[in-house]
């Protein structure tokens, strides 16, 4: 369909997609040497949010640090905070209670169906179809509110700490949740009779840039990028942390590596997801939500520190270099869209423009998550 | 099992097994490979090479088929030294991440590319040289990408003033 074309080089000419384009979602340009709608090269340009996040690392306390994380990735914020206090956690030695971790779990899957459901509306506005996306805002705006509810926040939350949560779950957050889970199901085969079953959907993304294992593996790729091409990866099975291993759930794998199949693998995580708030609210133990042997000031010991995540945009990892200070001395954050986006470029090489933005939709890019 | 076979293809790269004693004191360490405590730490191997063995080193975690997880550096400048840090992970039900780390002089900061080998590394060097000011020795594109395209500052330099 987008078969790579011989042209002479006085034929292309430079098109600006961005800083400013609805396609990006954000501020990022990309720099494409075109021959009429198809692609020579393209060079991505990154930056424009750049907030240096990695010396405020170096310049606060651990504690101080915690709200950057909610800063990083707008619409599933609460999967980097969990790495963050994972990560100290685990450098420190600090216990949680089984509790918090079932809280901790049930937020953040919460929030990454929120995620997935503005990506998946955005991504069909991308592509020409305007209502999915009310649809799927209105039922994000169930989760905000439920998380507004416990968290205080709606989008940059700061709810876990270092040895537990900020506070206790209510009834009310229980109850809303649980009538959320079956209207989030019947929302879903809305979707699919609307969206997944369409002609001119599959027409747009069947097929379509088609990521290869090997590219994956070369760029680091993960997430839904990762498992929409075979391989099958996700931190909470492969690596698993919290309390995942509690959990019956399966991560959906798709061999095509192409458009599609990264949409396929987002929509049944939807339903992944769902299954293990139900656990975790069926499971939820009684109990403290905070360790009582909690140091006030956290210093770590000497060393190297590394802890990844399943957000839901892939693996965030952070690397924490300690020099026993209360400071990091080194806090480098692993960004999943990062490596997903840098495939893009060599990918997108010979396809027609039309696609390369639906194929940049599929990657579910948050920018200021890329450029930290 | 990917863990040993890494590890034995790195050891006999490198100059042999590293005392665990000497895993938490960084700045005397000596090139070499270790087995890291996976609970405490969250990696499993950490090796560490001279910047000539750097390409080598690399090729054997990518036959062993890991994938790059990140790059990044660290100012050591009480040593008046770099760090540059490769974090190596697996698609794999068999967790490894594996580190390769890499120390240089603050004056003349150059690590060879490893972008013939991991396409991938392309913007994580360019973060790092942003940065550190750490030059990537046979990258194709090594322009600022997160920092202005007229940055002539390296932000986590610890001697760095605002």
């Amino acid at each position: 369909m987008s078969a790579p074309i011989q042209l002479r080089p006085d034929e292309t000419f430079i098109l600006n997609v961005g800083p400013q384009h609805p396609a990006t979602h954000g501020v990022l340009r990309v720099k494409m040497e075109m021959d009429g709608e198809y692609i020579v090269k393209a060079e991505t340009v990154l930056g424009y949010v750049h907030r240096m996040h990695e010396k405020m690392g170096e310049n606060r306390t651990y504690a101080q640090y915690l709200p950057n994380l909610s800063r990083l990735d707008y619409l599933g914020a609460l999967g980097y905070t969990h790495g963050h206090v994972l990560s100290i956690e685990r450098a420190a030695g600090i216990e949680v209670p089984e509790r918090a971790e079932y809280i901790r779990a049930i937020t953040v899957e919460l929030n990454r169906v929120a995620s997935h459901l503005f990506w998946f509306g955005a991504f069909v506005m991308d592509l020409g179809g305007f209502s999915p996306l009310m649809y799927a805002i209105q039922d994000r705006e169930h989760i905000l509110d439920i998380l507004e509810g416990v968290t205080g926040s709606r989008l940059t939350y700061c709810y876990y700490r270092f040895g537990g949560l900020y506070n206790d779950v209510d009834d009310e957050f229980i109850e809303a949740t649980k009538r959320f889970i079956p209207n989030m199901r019947k929302s879903l085969k809305k979707y699919a009779a609307l969206v997944t079953g369409n002609i001119i959907f599959h027409k747009r993304l069947e097929g379509i840039a088609p990521v290869s294992a090997e590219t994956c593996r070369k760029y680091g790729a993960t997430g839904p990028v990762a498992r929409g091409s075979g391989i099958n990866f996700d931190v909470r099975k492969n690596e698993p942390y919290s309390v995942y291993s509690d959990f019956d759930f399966d991560v959906p794998v798709y061999q095509e590596g192409d458009s599609l199949a990264r949409y396929k693998v987002r929509m049944d995580e939807i339903e992944q997801s769902l299954r293990i708030i139900e656990q975790g609210l069926a499971k939820l133990p009684a109990g403290p939500i905070m360790t009582e042997k909690k140091p006030k000031n956290i210093k770590l010991p000497v060393g190297d520190f590394y802890q990844a995540v399943e957000t839901a945009r892939g693996s965030f990892g952070i690397r924490i270099v300690s020099d026993g200070d209360k400071n990091a001395y080194r806090l480098k954050l692993r960004s999943p869209t990062y490596s997903n986006m840098h495939l893009f470029d060599e990918t997108c090489e010979g396809m027609l423009i039309m696609d390369a933005l639906a194929f940049m939709g599929s990657l579910d890019l948050v920018i200021p998550e890329m450029d930290r | 099992m990917i863990l040993e076979t890494t590890e034995q293809a790195l050891q006999a790269l490198l100059a042999g097994p590293m005392p665990a004693s000497a895993a938490d004191q960084a700045d005397v360490r000596a090139n070499g490979v270790m087995i890291t405590d996976y609970k405490s730490h969250g990696y499993h191997l950490d090796a560490k090479v001279s910047a000539e063995q750097l390409v080598a080193a690399v090729t054997i975690v990518d036959e062993n088929g890991f994938f790059l997880e990140s790059i990044t550096g660290v100012d050591w400048i009480k040593e008046n030294q770099l760090e540059v840090i490769y974090d190596f992970s697996r698609y794999d039900f068999d967790t490894c991440r594996v580190v390769i780390r890499t120390r240089i002089p603050r004056e003349q900061p150059v690590v060879p590319t490893i972008t013939a080998i991991y396409a991938g590394a392309n913007w994580h060097e360019r973060e790092t040289h942003d940065f550190f000011g750490i030059k990537f020795a046979g990258h194709p594109h090594l322009v600022p990408l997160l920092l202005p395209e007229d940055a002539d500052f390296h932000p986590l330099l610890k001697d760095f003033k605002a």
